[in-house]
């Protein structure tokens, strides 16, 4: 009986109509816990890079702390409307997917191999009690060895020290080039200069750095076994912080104060 | 109710028929889920779950599957479990669930749990094919935290992030041994456990397939006479 054609097709369609519904039942009431659960993975990293992260508090709340702007790559401006994109809602990566919202890297700039980079970036800013700046935290990603790391980077209102570096996305080996996630070496980012002479000169070197260079406030010492991961950080670097970074934005920003 | 039997469904996974050392089944999630040990412990209740509530809903109709498509029944019920896993944990453990990334969606590919529906619970009755299923998943798991235990310990020094052995980039004593943190050093040291539990149980080794005869050699011609 179990055999016949009726039969077989008859199980298949109830097996097939239920499991699609447990699937769609938990993935549909689920989704929003989902949601919040990334939207506040990102928003602790972000305030983790600015420093001001506490574990105890509301996430949300202490996001409030931040000041969420657009930034155009090719004028170094400041926006805070882009079409019809809420600040809160906009996200730079989708827009690199979109060929009108983003632009081809050419091969020869392209050194932490992005591809596509967004026109318009979002990036954050931390305020003192006067309005001035305090801190800006700025999205950055480039490829390490299995993957594009991506992460945030803040810096000082001096625009050339850096205050932390957090990275929420990899898929770089663990113990090895996963290591970008130890608190022990973010911690060594604090306080290092990116410019010298106006040029990017800040470099995950070899090996550790030797206090007595004179360049030390450049360099960060090398992940060990992890060479690819570390050229990778250098050259996410040198490009966010290059001209078709936010070097331009920098410029404006010192312009206005 | 026979409580005996219920017992021997558990227990007997556990070591003497321990579904990763003899039967080498599902080593590929082992190999790839095991330099952290909490991490490990998240993947092991994913599995044992999966393979539980595989066996219970497969057994509840094993007598309405026609069999010329019972596999893929079989896997429709599997991967439908595998995908409500997925959902919760990110739901509930994103942390990890982002850690244990594709590995968690590659459960329905572990051959244990394919292995315990096709030959438990499309014969079995429902409530002893569940058991089964929570023996053999801990059966996996107690191999995996072994695994884990050893590649994080001697890998990176610490366990469940905890610093053990200080590292040496870490201005501790320690050499962490590179090679722990890779995937291949898990098969080296699941060959291990299975040449230890072997040793121990001798029952469990197999016999050769075929025997390897002495090297043949060439007649000593010099001590014969030839007739020519």
């Amino acid at each position: 009986m179990n055999e016949s054609i009726n039969k077989t097709i008859g199980v298949a369609f109830c097996v097939c109509l239920i499991c699609s519904l447990v699937v769609s039942f938990s993935a549909v009431s689920l989704r929003d816990l989902q949601n919040e659960n990334k939207l506040n993975d990102k928003r602790i990293k972000i305030l983790q890079a600015a420093d001001i992260y506490n574990p105890d508090e509301e996430i949300k709340d202490q996001f409030l702390k931040l000041e969420t702007k657009f930034v155009n790559f090719e004028t170094g401006k400041l926006m805070d409307t882009y079409m019809d994109f809420s600040l809160e809602e906009y996200d730079p990566i989708l827009a690199t997917r979109d060929s009108n919202l983003s632009s081809k890297v050419p091969t020869s700039e392209d050194i932490a191999v992005i591809k596509n980079r967004e026109n318009i970036g979002k990036i954050f800013i931390l305020r003192n009690d006067d309005y001035s700046i305090n801190k800006l935290i700025l999205p950055i990603r480039g490829y390490g060895l299995w993957g594009t790391l991506y992460g945030y980077i803040s810096i000082e209102n001096d625009f050339n020290t850096i205050a932390g570096i957090e990275f929420y996305d990899h898929k770089e080996t663990p113990g090895l080039g996963a290591e970008v996630d130890n608190p022990k070496w973010k911690n060594l980012w604090a306080g290092k200069e990116i410019y010298q002479n106006g040029e990017v000169s800040l470099s995950v070197i070899k090996g550790k750095v030797d206090n007595n260079d004179k360049d030390a406030q450049y360099e960060i010492d090398g992940l060990s076994g992890a060479t690819i991961t570390s050229r990778g950080v250098t050259n996410m670097i040198a490009y966010w912080f290059g001209e078709s970074g936010y070097s331009k934005l920098f410029k404006e920003l010192n312009y206005e104060s | 109710m026979n409580l005996k039997r219920y017992k021997e469904v558990v227990l007997k996974p556990l070591i003497d028929e321990n579904p990763i050392t003899l039967q080498i089944l599902g080593i590929c999630s082992a190999l790839a889920v095991t330099n952290n040990l909490s991490v490990t412990l998240v993947m092991c209740v994913a599995v044992i779950s999966v393979i539980s509530f595989s066996n219970l809903f497969i057994s509840i109709i094993r007598n309405y599957i026609p069999s010329s498509i019972r596999i893929i029944v079989q896997m429709t019920i599997i991967a439908s479990l595998v995908i409500v896993v997925d959902e919760l944990l990110k739901a509930y453990d994103y942390e990890t669930s982002k850690k244990l990334s594709v590995f968690v969606g590659l459960i329905i590919t572990n051959c244990i749990v394919m292995g315990r529906a096709e030959a438990f619970a499309m014969k079995e009755k429902p409530l002893l094919s569940f058991f089964d299923g929570l023996g053999n998943g801990i059966g996996y798991s107690i191999i995996l935290i072994g695994v884990a235990v050893i590649r994080e310990l001697f890998g990176s020094g610490t366990l469940f992030g905890y610093e053990i052995l200080p590292l040496v980039s870490n201005g501790g004593w320690y050499m962490g041994n590179n090679l722990l943190l890779l995937p291949p050093s898990s098969f080296i040291i699941i060959g291990l456990f299975i040449w230890a539990i072997r040793s121990i149980k001798s029952a469990q080794i197999e016999n050769d397939e075929f025997e390897i005869k002495p090297h043949s050699t060439v007649p000593d011609l010099t001590k014969r006479e030839i007739n020519v």
